[in-house]
């Protein structure tokens, strides 16, 4: 496993955070917020030259490292300054990279390259997920993060090659499920029995890209794929999509819901566009906060109901073209729920505020 | 002869009348009376009112001779005083020649009025006589009718005699003609004789002779009336049988309430059994009227029978069966499924139409012929929804023929002869279903005039109904092509796409709008209500082309995707051996991109590409391999430079164009292919980012791409777009490459110009 390669920090953050370009010629791919932090806001990006070593930056807790080509995973402490908060400028983290603290491999050579790894949503962050080939594996970490084992495994079975393509921990039920994607199908499992409970076939006319679950209504879920569409599923309702949005040019490589405002819906693709959605007809607060939504299925017919004094359709609200290259990932900020980054091919990472007229809509 | 000179010259010389108005006055009453029009002399007036003028009426002597005097010298003078006496003196004698003349005339006046008057005396005396033979003619007539007098009075009273012995001899044989008739069953005759003798035998039948005939006449016409009373009850004679005895046995005084209803009752139970027989043919879905005849036979003679009073009854009759009549017609017609021969049923509904046309005469208050129209219009409208439905059947089953024509490979070339074909069998299919229709509203047919079938039936049944329903059904079933062969696209073959995407555009082009005028000049449609305009359907038939047409390059662009991602991501590319050939899954692209280019090619034409010189393969890959592709992959070995590729990138991406890679086509050829093979490339882009190389495996690229390069341009409207996408392509894999030395330009274009 030669081919292991740490991650390198090449991003900088700035305050102003309108907008931040990486100074390193890095191919980057990978994106996230570093969720446990509530006051700074923080980005991880990870990259993808063979060339150098490439490093992350991040926090054990919660890690999220999804690297589609290596073979191997890790799990990395992030430098403790960082950690403690203390660190004020973000120029010198720029100019001094700090380096990881690498903490155990996931170690899986049986179970070929690994497609995403993913953290536990809740709880104390002691289990990993990670989709290698056919094979979904559950890791328990040992005390301090230092060890991995393997827990329980499920296998794909079916005609063919059979590949994950990506995966999403469900953060309701209890952290139980989890949602796969493989080829143009759509799976959801049960990890107490590491069996499946549903599977969309056909989700998505070609490959199934990215999934993401509604932060706040349990069985909604948002897919993309090679068909450039944004499908929206209710998975007790598997037939039919609830929704489906068709706005980029090619394939659709990741969709994100906003953590607390769940009708704003971030989408990244290869046509070097970040779409920016309002999908209030299939929110859970459709109407702002003005109605309790205690019962959520009950929320399709209120919204019925209240469509006329419901000022916000579904919309685009904003189509952003400041990359260059394909984006490959999209992500909200963790700690101001208006901000959100996206990063493309080129390294090039955008971050971007929701337009501040419909910040106030939703708020007021 | 001298007193009339004397008096010619008093004429000219004293005015005649000293009074001139006066004059005139008479003058103009003369002329009124002989009608001369005044206008004719106004001009001669005018120029006469001058008294200087010696013709004129005013003429004033002393004036014209101050004026003469003034105006004139002596000479003159002298010379008009002897123009005058000239003058003068042919007027005097022109007067004697009248005068001798009309004396002449009057002589001979004298002499006819003397003749006359002997003439007259004759006269007198031939009219006395006259008179005197016309008293002694009149005399004589007057003696002769005085004699005649008697012997006329006699002839009279003895014709008087004759008649009324024939008239009791009628009334004595009366018993007898009528016993007779009775044995012949000449009820008609009987009866209309006794009605002749009733009367006169009422009158009479205070006398014993007369009472007796009475009697017997009674006797017998109750005979008469029990035997027509019997035949009426046994109801098995025919219907003009039956209405015949109606008839008998009103004259016969028989209450008409009764009748009325035993009439009635008898027709529905003879009704009954026709309709429960029509009902048993419906089974056999023979289309027989004779109900309908029944019914209008029926109900003709009832109501020449049956006095006023009874309408009412007569109505609710006729329409309870009526109504179950119509209901059996109904279920009729709606078995009448097959589309097969419109003119049977057309001539069917008319007969049907016609009948009840006949009760309206009869029954001017009823309901029924309404009825019955609506029928007939119901019947239409089903009619109308039955041939969309057949259209559309056969819509799909031609489809389903297409389809097995491109599987078939020996055919796989005639795509444009396909086209044709189908068109032409849609176009025929509709004119033959527009011409059935159109049987609905040929002249010959009684209610083609119905407001109906004049308005409505044509612009909304056939016109919306059918023509604009099946343009928009063909429409929808394209793009239902489209949706529900997304998923994997592959239900449908791309070429049927192809297929359908030209036919809509033919259809947005010509065909629609020539569909559309046929039918309106066939059917004189008159726009009463709103119809859908033409634009409106050629812009969801282009529509409809253009998203088959966008399809189709998805589904062909994700055909070769799929080749290309799968050659991709199964391959090896750390641990691969040197280059030696362009790999198969290349050539194979181009082949099918080839293929792809002929069978547009069929169907559209070329379109407009970007200007490039003759040898682009050449010139161009010289440029992209020599100058940019050195430069770029030249610092890669040096890891402390890593700036100039990313910089030489973005600057190229700085100048070129965001390319959208699905974005719609426009018809033609060219732009199909640059869709197809963006697509393609595209994804070749993606998969290659996502895998990491050997050094071999980023020479495999580089020779494969090149063989692409050398082969694609061609098709695409802006090579340029090709350069950039594999461009990007080698550059891509050189960055994942762990290795990252290119091979020499010259031994790819070795290895690629071998094959």
């Amino acid at each position: 496993m030669e081919r292991c390669f740490p991650f390198q920090t090449s991003v900088t953050v700035y305050k102003a955070y309108t907008r931040v370009e990486s100074d390193a010629n890095t191919i980057a791919r990978a994106l996230t917020a570093q969720t446990a932090e509530t006051d700074a806001i923080r980005f991880l990006v990870g990259t993808q030259s063979l060339k150098f070593d490439n490093q992350i930056t991040n926090e054990p807790k919660r890690l999220s490292s999804e690297n589609r080509v290596l073979t191997c995973a890790a799990v990395w402490r992030m430098p403790p300054e960082w950690e403690s908060g203390s660190h004020e400028s973000p120029d010198d983290s720029s100019n001094n990279p700090q380096t990881l603290e690498l903490l155990c491999h996931l170690d899986n050579t049986a179970h070929g390259s690994v497609a995403c790894v993913l953290w536990e949503p809740l709880g104390d962050g002691k289990r990993v997920i990670s989709l290698a080939e056919n094979h979904v594996l559950l890791w328990d970490l040992q005390e301090s993060s230092t060890k991995a084992t393997i827990s329980s495994t499920a296998t794909l079975e079916g005609k063919g090659q059979l590949k994950f393509t990506a995966g999403k921990w469900s953060p309701h039920h209890n952290s139980t499920q989890l949602v796969t994607a493989n080829d143009t199908a759509i799976r959801g499992w049960d990890l107490r029995s590491m069996s499946q409970i549903y599977c969309i076939e056909n989700a998505h006319g070609q490959l199934v890209r990215d999934l993401d679950f509604n932060p706040n209504k349990q069985y909604y879920l948002a897919s993309c794929g090679d068909d450039c569409k944004v499908k929206f599923w209710d998975v007790r309702h598997i037939n039919e999509p609830v929704k489906c949005l068709e706005e980029h040019s090619h394939w659709v490589w990741s969709v994100r819901y906003n953590h607390s405002h769940d009708q704003l819906l971030l989408t990244g693709s290869s046509d070097s566009r970040v779409i920016l959605s309002n999908m209030v007809s299939i929110s859970s607060e459709p109407f702002g906060h003005l109605v309790d939504d205690d019962d959520l299925s009950d929320n399709e017919e209120n919204q019925q109901e209240d469509k006329g004094k419901e000022p916000l359709q579904d919309s685009i609200i904003a189509t952003y073209e400041e990359h260059e290259d394909s984006v490959y990932a999209v992500e909200w900020s963790a700690a101001d729920p208006w901000l959100f980054a996206s990063l493309s091919y080129d390294g090039r990472l955008v971050i971007n505020r929701v337009p501040r007229a419909l910040k106030y809509r939703i708020l007021l | 002869a001298h007193l009339i000179s004397k008096a010619g010259s008093v004429i000219t010389t004293t005015p005649p009348d000293s009074d001139p108005t006066g004059r005139r006055r008479v003058h103009s009453m003369l002329k009124l009376y002989y009608g001369l029009n005044e206008e004719g002399t106004a001009a001669e007036q005018a120029e006469s009112l001058d008294p200087c003028d010696i013709n004129g009426p005013h003429f004033d002597p002393e004036v014209y001779l101050n004026k003469l005097r003034k105006d004139c010298s002596l000479c003159e003078l002298m010379d008009h005083e002897s123009c005058m006496v000239k003058q003068i003196r042919s007027l005097d004698s022109d007067m004697q020649t009248l005068v001798y003349e009309n004396y002449n005339k009057f002589i001979s006046a004298t002499d006819t009025i003397r003749k006359m008057k002997n003439d007259f005396k004759k006269m007198e005396d031939e009219m006395d006589c006259l008179s005197a033979n016309m008293a002694a003619i009149t005399e004589f007539s007057a003696r002769i009718s005085g004699t005649l007098q008697d012997q006329h009075a006699q002839i009279t009273k003895l014709s008087g005699v004759h008649t009324l012995l024939r008239k009791l001899q009628f009334l004595f044989e009366l018993p007898a003609r009528l016993n007779k008739c009775l044995e012949l069953q000449a009820y008609a005759q009987a009866v209309s004789a006794h009605r002749r003798a009733r009367c006169v035998l009422q009158q009479y039948s205070h006398m014993p002779s007369f009472r007796g005939i009475q009697d017997d006449c009674h006797v017998i016409m109750e005979q008469l009336a029990q035997q027509l009373r019997q035949k009426f009850r046994d109801g098995g004679s025919s219907a003009k049988d039956l209405s015949e005895c109606v008839e008998l046995l009103l004259q016969l005084d028989e209450p008409a309430e009764e009748l009325c209803d035993k009439f009635l009752s008898h027709a529905q139970s003879r009704l009954e059994a026709d309709l429960q027989g029509l009902e048993a043919e419906l089974k056999d879905s023979a289309f027989t009227d004779t109900g309908g005849g029944s019914v209008q036979k029926t109900s003709e003679l009832a109501s020449k029978n049956i006095p006023e009073m009874a309408n009412g009854k007569l109505h609710v009759f006729v329409d309870t069966l009526a109504a179950r009549y119509f209901s059996l017609v109904e279920r009729r017609i709606q078995e009448e499924k097959g589309v097969g021969d419109n003119s049977l049923l057309v001539r069917a509904l008319d007969r049907f139409h016609r009948r009840l046309q006949a009760i309206t005469k009869l029954l001017p208050g009823s309901a029924v012929p309404s009825h019955g129209t609506e029928i007939v219009v119901r019947a239409a409208r089903e009619r109308i929804k039955q041939y969309l439905s057949a259209l559309q059947t056969f819509y799909h089953d031609s489809l389903t023929d297409v389809r097995q024509a491109l599987a078939a490979p020996r055919l796989a070339v005639g795509g444009a002869k396909l086209l044709t074909s189908l068109s032409n069998f849609i176009l025929n299919q509709l004119k033959s279903v527009l011409a059935s229709v159109h049987l609905f509203t040929a002249k010959d047919i009684t209610f083609s005039n119905k407001p109906y079938f004049k308005g409505e039936f044509c612009s909304q049944g056939v016109r919306e109904g059918l023509v604009v329903s099946f343009i928009k059904f063909i429409c929808q079933s394209s793009r239902q092509y489209c949706e529900s062969a997304g998923d994997r696209g592959g239900s449908t073959p791309p070429a049927l796409l192809l297929l359908l995407s030209r036919l809509c555009l033919d259809y947005e082009t010509s065909t629609i709008s020539y569909i559309l005028t046929l039918t309106d000049e066939q059917f004189l449609v008159q726009h009463h209500t709103p119809v859908t305009p033409v634009t409106a359907l050629c812009a969801e038939a282009r529509e409809a082309a253009q998203k088959l047409l966008n399809h189709y390059v998805k589904v062909q662009g994700l055909i070769i995707s799929q080749m290309l991602r799968k050659s991709v991501e199964t391959r090896d590319w750390v641990n691969t051996i040197e280059p030696r050939n362009v790999r198969a899954v290349m050539k194979r692209v181009v082949e099918d991109t080839t293929s792809i280019d002929v069978q547009v090619g069929l169907l559209y034409e070329e379109g407009v590409r970007k200007a490039h010189s003759s040898d682009s393969s050449k010139r161009t890959f010289s440029v992209y391999s020599s100058s940019r592709q050195q430069i770029r992959y030249a610092p890669s070995y040096t890891p402390s430079a890593p700036m100039d590729t990313n910089l030489l990138s973005n600057i190229h991406k700085l100048f070129s164009e965001r390319i959208d890679i699905f974005s719609p086509v426009e018809f033609n050829k060219v732009s199909v292919l640059t869709g197809i093979i963006k697509i393609s490339l595209k994804t070749f882009l993606e998969c290659v980012r996502i895998r990491t190389f050997g050094r071999y495996g980023l020479q495999q690229i580089q020779v494969d791409c090149h063989y692409l390069q050398m082969y694609l341009w061609r098709f695409v409207s802006d090579e340029n777009l090709v350069h950039f996408l594999l461009d990007e392509i080698v550059g891509s894999a050189a960055h994942r490459c762990l290795d990252p030395s290119p091979m020499e330009q010259s031994v790819i274009e070795v290895i690629c110009e071998r094959g």
